[in-house]
């Protein structure tokens, strides 16, 4: 497209620094169609003509190995940028000449962005970029983009190339005599026919023959089955000739030969040390504490837990300020609106629905913030590098860790954020696997629940309790990701091959753009979904409602009540309902009141579309030792586990209770006949373990780029949940707990 | 010069790649990130559980576990 221009270049390049500071806050975030990658467009302006930007994916090579080189490589080849600006960190040109080349070689107008000038500078380096251009064919802008420093000249150029109308950038670099013949024989049986030359040049064509690229292979296959066998028995030819006399194949050869290619002409006076290259550098002595080996994994416990305190902690304030706000709202409708069905849906649908979806923002701003500083300051990757280890044997990556505490591997956190921390896993498998392990963990909304049965049958061993219930969620996550790593999700482990890049302060503007967009996206896609399935919910909780017969009698009951009592009691009592200073009398006839609401509450629920799936399910649930009770509080878990105490509450007549108010409940519970600490253990098992609430489920179907994951983890787990709550208490039972 | 394992380096050693043997994606990954014949680097560092390995080279600090070390050969002085 004439007026795009698209940005490419390694990770750690600076190019996203870049990108924000050429389009500033007006930028565009989505993803690419049918994949989890960031896609992020913006604008910018010269002389009055206005170009697309286009941040690819950060990629070390264009090779079709990951999904990021994929989609950049097919971006640049199919989309036609009138230009590609390629951010190379020059205080590393080695290694990013290597995509260079590569994009020169696809044959699209190129201006480099010799990035991070500074930092080369510092390190002792002089560069001649005029001298870099010529070699390389493409004019070069030397930019410091965290200053912004260069970033107009670079526009310029890009604007020239874009102005001049399409133009080939050619470079053909020498590949070794058995290469450059296979190509002098290939290039013109390619042009010939015209196969793929439409989006790339003939001989890069051929070279992605004999690199046995299989995305180019295959396309060439659809294309000309004929053309391609031919090609396919050259390559073959090379292969073979390779593996006889140089013990190599052509994919290694070609590479080799692009980093010689670079060695030379960086050694023909491109750049000039003035130092000694072995001198340590600012990062590596920051490394020298930071991955000690003994003061790394301190130092890591203490950075992860201060990103969970400030994660759950410090966003406590603006989560107060939205539960006040729904609450005043709540109140509002409570005042003004008629007792009855539109009143309840408006509030326990709507206003609670989209509290629900608001109240999650201030944690997922918080816990982005700090991630995004823990990530663009180099930091999290050196976690990944210390427990890569750990988390390898279970199928899973370093990075892993940071999901898994987000989501409550400290009790008391989310696993909606958590899921969404899963973005800075690089790799599919282990990322799938840590998305779908996270809703293990003990999430702020389990622990009421925990609370209320530790608090009945285990009060004398709280702690210890607690700390067995962190141990066998963690276990349990970790040993189910391994057993999802040998099932569903097989594969061998990405290959660990990271960068470590130097440490950066992270800029104010990245870090802010980046956590506003992130936490957009998940008002943007999470929240209206979420706010459908919240009024589902309480559809469910409140249909079919009691018969009119019914609901007479609970009125029948009701009016009786109140004519046993005097007119000035109960008169006392509208007046001041609920409070302290009741008479006895007043006192004695609220409690019977709110008992008989209670009871109809109950049989309301149970007469509910919930109500009868909990009951239809005791017959199997009673082998985990639940009853229809419980069964109805875990059917209103799915929307939020919060609800599991409340339901719980009303199910028991208890009418509403408060999940951090429960000691009534509790008390109940422990002097019912239905329960013992088997029970409670067995239940805490299971929440534990089953479907993540409807949040989380939208979150994960949305991570995992298909609705197929959402309700694989929601069956799943709680198929898994059950078959652990079964075995818990049967095994319990036999040996007489 | 003594050919060894990437693997058996100790931290701090310097040493040379004279062979990459590995084909397919690992291979790819490998002499993407500039491992090829020829390239020099440092061991920086291990993680505490002794894996991955930390390398310093052309600029930049590189890591990869051992089990993807063990197909790199390596040059190195002594």
């Amino acid at each position: 497209m004439a007026n795009t221009i698209a940005l490419a270049g390694n990770p750690n390049s600076g190019k996203t620094t870049l990108f924000n500071a050429l389009t500033g806050a007006r930028q565009h975030v989505g993803n690419y169609p049918g994949v989890t990658v960031e896609k992020k467009t913006g604008q910018y302006k010269i002389d009055g003509h206005t170009f697309q930007l286009v941040d690819l994916p950060g990629t070390y090579s264009m090779t079709a190995y990951s999904m990021e080189e994929i989609i950049a490589r097919d971006f640049i080849a199919t989309e036609k940028p009138a230009v590609v600006v390629d951010i190379v960190d020059a205080a590393n040109l080695e290694r990013n000449l290597y995509l260079t080349l590569q994009i020169i070689e696809m044959g699209v107008p190129v201006c480099i962005a010799l990035n991070m000038m500074d930092v080369a500078k510092s390190r002792g380096m002089h560069i001649d970029s005029a001298r870099l251009s010529e070699f390389l064919g493409v004019p070069i802008v030397p930019t410091v983009a965290r200053s912004g420093r260069g970033k107009k000249e670079v526009m310029a150029a890009a604007a020239d190339i874009a102005g001049a109308g399409p133009s080939k950038t050619t470079l053909n670099i020498s590949y070794g005599e058995d290469i450059d013949n296979a190509l002098t024989e290939m290039v013109p049986l390619i042009s010939g026919s015209g196969l793929l030359t439409d989006y790339y040049p003939a001989r890069w064509v051929a070279l992605k023959y004999l690199e046995a690229d299989e995305q180019i292979v295959s396309a060439g296959e659809a294309a000309n089955p004929d053309l391609s066998r031919e090609l396919k028995k050259i390559a073959d030819r090379v292969t073979r000739h390779l593996s006889a006399t140089l013990d190599t194949y052509p994919e290694a050869m070609i590479a080799d030969q692009r980093f010689g290619f670079i060695k030379s002409i960086i050694r023909q006076g491109v750049i000039q040390m003035d130092t000694d290259e072995q001198r340590l550098y600012l990062s590596d002595r920051i490394d020298k504490v930071l991955i000690n080996r003994l003061a790394g994994p301190l130092i890591m416990a203490g950075v992860l837990l201060l990103l969970y305190h400030f994660t759950f902690v410090y966003s406590q304030v603006p989560v107060a300020w939205l539960e006040n706000m729904f609450g005043a709202l709540r109140g509002l409708a409570d005042a003004h609106m008629a007792e009855g069905l539109l009143k309840s849906l408006v509030i326990s649908g709507i206003i609670d629905g989209v509290g629900g979806v608001l109240g999650f923002v201030p944690i997922i701003m918080f816990m982005f913030f700090g991630i995004t500083i823990l990530e663009d300051s180099g930091y999290l990757v050196r976690v990944a590098f210390m427990l890569d280890r750990v988390f390898r044997m279970f199928g899973l990556h370093g990075s892993s860790v940071m999901a898994f505490i987000i989501s409550g591997g400290i009790a008391g956190g989310c696993a909606v954020p958590g899921v969404m921390a899963t973005r800075t896993l690089k790799s599919p498998k282990e990322r799938l696997a840590t998305l779908l392990t996270v809703p293990f963990m003990n999430c702020g909304a389990k622990l009421p629940v925990f609370a209320l049965l530790i608090g009945a049958f285990f009060a004398y061993n709280k702690a210890w309790m607690m700390f067995l219930i962190t141990l066998i969620s963690w276990g349990g996550a970790l040993l189910i990701a391994k057993l999802l790593r040998m099932t569903v999700i097989r594969g061998e482990a990405t290959p660990f091959i990271m960068e470590l890049p130097p440490y950066r302060l992270p800029t104010v503007r990245g870090v802010l753009i980046h956590t506003w967009e992130r936490t957009w996206q998940y008002i943007r896609k999470a929240g209206t979904i979420i706010l459908a399935i919240s009024i589902l919910l309480w559809t469910m909780m409140s249909f079919p409602q009691l018969p009119a017969e019914t609901a007479k009698n609970y009125e029948a009951v009701r009016q009786q009540a109140l004519a046993e009592y005097p007119a000035p009691v109960r008169n006392e009592l509208r007046k001041q309902g609920g409070d302290d200073s009741l008479s006895p009398a007043a006192r004695e006839l609220e409690d019977r009141l709110s008992g008989i609401s209670a009871e109809k509450s109950q049989a309301a629920l149970k007469y509910s579309v919930a109500g009868r799936i909990g009951t239809s399910l005791e017959s199997v649930s009673h082998l985990a030792g639940f009853d229809w009770r419980t069964n109805i509080a875990l059917v209103g878990g799915f929307a939020a586990k919060e609800v599991i105490v409340s339901t719980l509450g009303t199910a028991y007549s208890m009418g509403a209770v408060e999940a951090e108010q429960s000691e009534g409940l509790s008390r109940q519970l422990a002097n019912s006949p239905l329960w013992r600490p088997l029970t409670a253990f067995s239940l805490i098992i299971f929440v534990m373990f089953y479907s993540p609430c409807f949040v989380a489920v939208v979150c994960i179907a949305r991570e995992a780029g298909s609705w197929k994951w959402g309700a694989f983890s929601m069956g799943f787990n709680t198929v898994l949940a059950f078959i652990l709550a079964v075995s818990v208490y049967q095994i319990g039972t036999v040996l007489g707990f | 010069m003594k050919r060894i394992n990437l693997r058996q380096m100790e931290e701090n050693q310097s040493g040379k790649i004279v062979a990459v043997n590995a084909a397919g994606e690992l291979g790819r990954r490998i002499r993407d990130m500039g491992l090829v014949p020829g390239t020099e680097f440092r061991i920086k560092g291990r993680a505490p559980l002794k894996d991955p390995v930390a390398l310093r080279m052309m600029g930049f600090t590189l890591s990869l576990r051992n089990s993807e070390a063990d197909h790199i050969e390596v040059e190195v002085k002594g």
